[in-house]
């Protein structure tokens, strides 16, 4: 556990040290902010985050989530710094949870921000609290997802623009599952749907919590982890 | 008291590329052991294997005990280690960097900042705590590194390449920062240059091509190679014969048969400077035997001694 803090702590200031995580913080800001006002600058508004996080998930976190992963693994490939990692008494799990970890907490940091638009739905308007803490509990829960993913392209290389290309790419793969989904009917519909990484966001946006939903992010992050450790352990026979 | 250090038999292949062979060696406690060979010849194969960052092909290592396949974690708590290419994150200060490796290693966080102030001043870094590595010398850089090593105050070291692409000051006192070192660590360095393995280390394993060639003290390695020059040479002919002819030979001190039957290996010690090749060839072939090979042994190895020693002027 301690290690796990260690490293996870130690990237969470890395990041937020260099000028990069600003940048990337005001336009994550930026983006989401002109979805929030256009989605409610509409003849009869509703007062719901649904109109920004919908958009949020197609268009801004398959970019957003493997920037933010893309430095974790990789680099430490390229410096070197993963040999001392993985000769110090630190089980190849910790190095991948905590740099998970570290991902976390920048989303959720990034994520902080954006509560100045509930903040002006209160002030303007009547909102439902109830459904506005579904919508981001599933934000964060696809949004941990994305990050797995994104962790675990940056496991394959020492490349960080390779690992930023491999996620966004596996990422797109998994959004656009929901619209060939759309397209094609019966068994392999319902696959593709259930695979898809977006579809089950929708019930989360419409204020509805289904473990199903649940589930499936958490296995998903469950399973991305799993297969970066094996990556991380499978440097050690090369 | 079991040895600080035991390899038994380590066999890397990388595919079917050879890493090591057959690498054997036990170490005492405070010993310092020198890897010597050129590049390529296993130097740093042999460490990954020995702190526990790839396994062996075949064979097993125990550190402190603890064996470095199956018993990793526990291994590793006894090892600090340098790699080749000192990998440091060059966004963090010199106190930060070491925290992190301290914690990293189990360090309890009460005594960090007095160890931290303790290697700070072993590897002369008083005026650099606070600055990024970023901004440091590749000496400097180097010295990080082996503050890293040894900030746990583990039982065994392991150096790869402690003293390359630095300059000759930083050279001399990395070398003496090393030897100090020896005592309260069981030491591994690896170098291809042999005067430097000579001043540091109680003994020497020469490595060439992934196989062990000698390992030994340097004034024994050095006093062999000037006393005698040893021949293989592997002759089908009645052995009864053939031994006492080669005794014969000028320049023969001892001859000494390995297998039996009508093909065996002569091992031929000569006195030195006397290349016995020819005239051995000649004795066999006038005699009608059959020379299946004939090598000298000791002769690759003063020829890598050459190499080695030659290296350090580049
Ligand atoms: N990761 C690797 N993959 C394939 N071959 C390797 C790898 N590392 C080392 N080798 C090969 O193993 C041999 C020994 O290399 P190494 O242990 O690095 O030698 P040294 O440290 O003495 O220079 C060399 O022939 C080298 O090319
Ligand atoms: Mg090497």
């Amino acid at each position: 556990m301690r290690n796990i803090w260690a490293i996870a702590w130690k990237e969470t200031k890395t990041y937020f040290a260099s000028p990069m995580a600003y940048i990337v913080g005001a336009v994550f800001v930026g983006i989401t902010g002109f979805f929030f006002v256009d989605a409610i600058s509409v003849p009869f508004p509703v007062a719901s985050v649904r109109g920004f996080l919908d958009r949020a998930v197609l268009l801004v976190m398959p970019v957003w989530a493997p920037i933010i992963t893309m430095r974790l693994l990789a680099e430490e490939q390229k410096l070197g710094t993963l040999e001392l990692l993985m000769t110090a008494p630190v089980r190849d799990y910790e190095i991948v949870l905590g740099k998970f970890l570290a991902t976390l907490f920048i989303f959720l940091g990034t994520l902080l921000l954006t509560l100045w638009f509930v903040l002006l739905l209160f002030f303007f308007g009547d909102p439902d609290p109830l459904p506005l803490l579904v919508a981001y509990l599933g934000f964060i829960l696809y949004g941990a997802a994305a990050l797995a993913v994104g962790l675990l392209a940056s496991s394959l290389s020492p490349n960080q623009i390779v690992a930023a290309a491999v996620g966004f790419g596996v990422l797109l793969l998994l959004t656009f599952m929901q619209q060939a989904a759309d397209q094609v009917k019966g068994a392999a519909s319902t696959i593709l749907g259930e695979v898809a990484l977006t579809g089950h966001m929708d019930d989360f946006l419409r204020g509805i919590l289904s473990t199903k939903d649940v589930g499936y992010y958490v296995s998903l992050v469950a399973l991305f982890l799993f297969l970066t450790v094996r990556l991380v352990e499978s440097r050690r026979w090369r | 008291m079991p040895a600080m250090i035991e390899a038994d038999n380590l066999t890397k292949y990388y595919g079917s590329l050879l890493g090591i062979q057959g690498l054997s060696f036990q170490m005492e406690r405070g010993e310092v052991l020198g890897f010597l060979g050129p590049n390529g010849a296993g130097k740093t194969t042999a460490m990954r294997i020995l702190t526990g960052f790839m396994p062996p092909t075949s064979g097993s290592a125990r550190i402190a005990g603890y064996d470095v396949n199956t018993q990793s974690l526990e291994a590793r708590r006894h090892i600090g280690y340098l790699p080749e290419t000192v990998p440091l994150y060059t966004e963090m200060t010199v106190t930060d960097y070491l925290t992190y490796m301290g914690t990293l290693r189990g360090m309890a966080s009460k005594q960090m900042a007095h160890r931290i102030a303790e290697v700070i001043g072993v590897c002369h870094l008083e005026e650099y705590r606070l600055t990024y590595i970023s901004k440091l010398s590749k000496g400097f850089r180097q010295r990080v590194g082996i503050a890293q090593a040894i900030l746990h105050e583990p039982d065994v070291l392991i150096l790869d390449e402690p003293t390359i692409g630095i300059d000759p000051i930083q050279v001399v006192e990395t070398r003496q920062l090393i030897k100090g070192l020896g005592g309260n660590h069981t030491v591994i360095l690896s170098s291809h240059i042999l005067p430097e393995v000579s001043m540091v280390c109680d003994r020497v394993l020469i490595i060439h091509e992934g196989r062990v060639v000698a390992i030994d003290t340097p004034a024994n390695l050095s006093a062999h190679l000037r006393s005698t020059q040893r021949i293989e040479a592997e002759v089908r002919g009645p052995s009864a014969e053939v031994m006492p002819l080669l005794r014969e030979l000028n320049g023969v001190q001892d001859v000494r048969r390995q297998g039996d039957g009508l093909v065996a290996t002569y091992v031929i010690e000569a006195r030195p400077g006397a290349d016995l090749r020819e005239p051995i060839a000649t004795l066999v072939v006038q005699r009608g035997w059959g020379l299946l090979r004939l090598q000298s042994v000791e002769m690759s190895l003063e020829e890598i001694f050459l190499r080695l020693t030659t290296s350090e002027e580049q």
